[in-house]
């Protein structure tokens, strides 16, 4: 009989005591805050216990919060065939602290965090072949991270003097134009453009 | 059996001197013609050995695929796929876009089977939002999700003979494949990047005519399947390159968490469509196909055989069809007809919000997944209650089973590398996103 989640949660809880930071049933989805150095012990446990036989890692991906000071979360997301769940957990860290890899565990993570990596630069200890994934050979940046531009850094061309394709500077005819369409009429939270003008000079 | 090299570079490794420090070229293109070798830094070389790279330029590399590949004479020790050529920042892409721009991304992913992914993202949103779409609307979804499967199977079954030397069956298929593309095109417009399926429903409501086109052609289908059945489940050729080939059992298919035809091919009965129903998948009558080798051969029959199961779903879906609205009826989510824009003001305000600004989604993060016909296709979505997502991680079954390509061609021969990579079914446009 498969638990709920928040049965779920709690059986996880007492099982791996001190790990679970933070449990979360939102939008049908039960998501843990666990701590970095404990991760592998709870995903071991996810996989082995006959009340989870979480097996299948479907998914390792990062969220950048610029704000927090840890500001990665490394977000997992688990499928158990046997109990029909899902779960996800969830990895606090910043640039330098690495996080445990799972490739040990689960052989399909190894894909997963390289693609982390590339994106974010969070880096993940024990891995076996830590490179980048998608972006190009010799690419510079994490372009995932929020405070990388979407327009990039650099383009590339065919040079035919070289003979070759070169980077360089990218090179915008039009300024990126982010269009921020909120409404002003919602809450009315801000000053609107253009009020300061309507201000009296007698201070009314 | 046949060796393909074709377009391949093949080259005895350079001397240590030779190799640069790092195994990634700092600046240069993947020609697949450089110096670079794909082993780890200060992996050990073994002189008896030669790399190969194979693509990113190779017919059978469906897609922009660099494989580099090390050889001990015939078989195949390490393959180390190199992936990304395709790469275009989708998700970067979708952070700046409102939810109705995201969609058409995803009909780039996998553009075999485009709806299907825009499936996975409507979910997602509706999810967040807490929507439910109007029964008809989830019928259309699902007849048009099908037909998604049928385009999906049909192109992985025939190019995968043609990578193991047939040439009929892709003519065959595409023929049939030709016709469904012209269904979408009269739903939505486009054959290929529909962008049909909205948040709350289906753009549009498809006319009675080709619900009725659809459903002759159903009728006919399953004969063509016959045929190609006739082609490739008794050939000799396509047996000696398929059974037994790039076999995998449970265990390590769930520990690289593959899913779809993949998985289903080493005996689990698993598919979301009937383990965790979404839409009126519950209402339908269908079977799930399971093999039991894991082999090729077996992915084979399964995918056969999901397509006359997906026949029968779209001939259910248009019996049933039932009458009423398509999309929500919810004017802050999808836009007002165009007929009631002209006379009502709400109406025409409502237009001019939806398409400047979008609508807000509810803060919060949720996983959705739909079974595509690669495998589980899931979008992650973090939302921060603005109009446009915080993160989109698109979960793409492909890119998990593609990692499992050293695992599965260790020991098997050079010519058995393009039958696995055909029978894992890899699209770069999800792959590389």
């Amino acid at each position: 009989m498969a638990l709920d989640l928040t049965a779920l949660g709690d059986h996880i809880a007492r099982a791996v005591s001190g790990a679970v930071l933070e449990q979360k049933l939102e939008f049908g989805d039960l998501t843990l805050t666990v701590g970095g150095d404990v991760l592998p012990r709870v995903v071991e446990f996810l996989r082995d216990d006959p009340q989870c036989e979480f097996k299948l890692l479907l998914d390792i991906c990062g969220v950048d919060w610029p704000k927090r000071e840890k500001r990665f979360d490394v977000v997992y997301h688990f499928l158990s065939l046997s109990q029909n769940q899902r779960i996800r957990l969830k990895v606090q860290t910043d640039e330098q602290t690495p996080v445990p890899s799972l490739s040990h565990i689960h052989s399909g993570a190894n894909w997963f965090e390289r693609e982390t990596y590339d994106m974010y630069g969070v880096v993940f200890s024990d891995h076996p072949d830590l490179r980048r994934i998608l972006t190009d050979y010799g690419f510079e940046g994490y372009p995932l991270r929020k405070d990388f531009p979407l327009t990039g850094f650099v383009e590339l061309r065919y040079d035919d003097e070289l003979k070759r394709v070169v980077y360089q500077p990218v090179q915008l005819v039009q300024e990126f134009r982010d269009f921020e369409f909120s409404s002003p009429w919602e809450g009315l939270r801000g000053v609107f453009h253009g009020d300061e003008k309507a201000t009296k000079p007698n201070g009314e | 059996m046949r060796i393909m090299v074709g377009g391949t570079h093949v080259r005895v490794r350079p001397p240590p001197l030779l190799r640069l420090s790092s195994p990634r070229c700092a600046g240069g293109v993947p020609s697949g013609c450089t110096t670079m070798s794909g082993a780890p830094a200060g992996a050990p070389v073994n002189e008896s050995t030669i790399t190969l790279n194979f693509g990113p330029q190779h017919p059978a590399a469906h897609g922009v695929l660099r494989l580099v590949l090390e050889l001990d004479g015939e078989v195949v020790t390490r393959v180390d796929p190199h992936i990304g050529l395709l790469h275009r920042g989708t998700e970067k892409l979708i952070e700046y876009k409102t939810y109705m721009q995201a969609l058409p991304y995803f009909d780039r992913l996998d553009y075999v089977c485009p709806m299907n992914q825009e499936h996975g993202f409507s979910l997602a949103v509706e999810k967040l939002l807490g929507l439910e779409v109007p029964k008809r609307g989830q019928y259309i979804r699902v007849l048009f999700c099908e037909i998604g499967r049928i385009l999906n199977h049909l192109l992985q079954v025939t190019t995968q003979a043609l990578d193991v030397g047939a040439l009929t069956p892709p003519l065959w298929g595409f023929e049939e494949r030709e016709k469904l593309m012209i269904f979408y095109e009269r739903a939505s417009g486009a054959r290929l990047h529909a962008n049909y399926f909205r948040t709350g429903g289906v753009h549009q409501d498809c006319p009675p005519e080709l619900l009725e086109d659809v459903y002759v052609w159903t009728d006919t289908f399953p004969k063509v399947l016959d045929d190609l059945e006739t082609l490739l489940t008794e050939n000799r050729i396509f047996k000696q390159r398929n059974v037994d080939i790039g076999k995998i059992n449970r265990a390590d298919a769930e520990a690289w968490g593959m899913s779809g035809p993949m998985l289903r091919s080493t005996g689990v009965a698993w598919d979301l469509r009937r383990a965790q129903p979404y839409e009126c998948y519950n209402d339908l009558e269908f079977q799930i196909p399971i093999g039991k080798n894991g082999d090729n051969y077996d992915r084979y029959l399964i995918r056969m055989e999901e397509m006359r199961q997906a026949t029968k779903i779209m001939r259910q879906c248009i019996e049933r069809m039932p009458d009423g609205p398509v999309m929500t009826e919810d004017n802050k989510i999808a836009p007002p007809k165009r007929a009631e824009m002209k006379r009502s003001m709400e109406a025409m305000i409502h237009q001019f919000k939806l398409f400047t600004e979008g609508y807000r989604v509810p803060e919060g993060e949720v996983y959705a997944a739909v079974e595509a016909p690669k495998g589980e296709f899931g979008v992650y979505l973090v939302s921060e209650g603005a109009n446009k997502p915080y993160r989109c991680k698109i979960r793409a079954p492909s890119f998990a089973h593609l990692q499992a390509m050293d695992y599965m061609c260790k020991g098997h021969m050079l010519a058995d590398v393009s039958a696995i990579l055909g029978a894992l079914d890899i699209v770069f446009g999800e792959i590389d996103r």
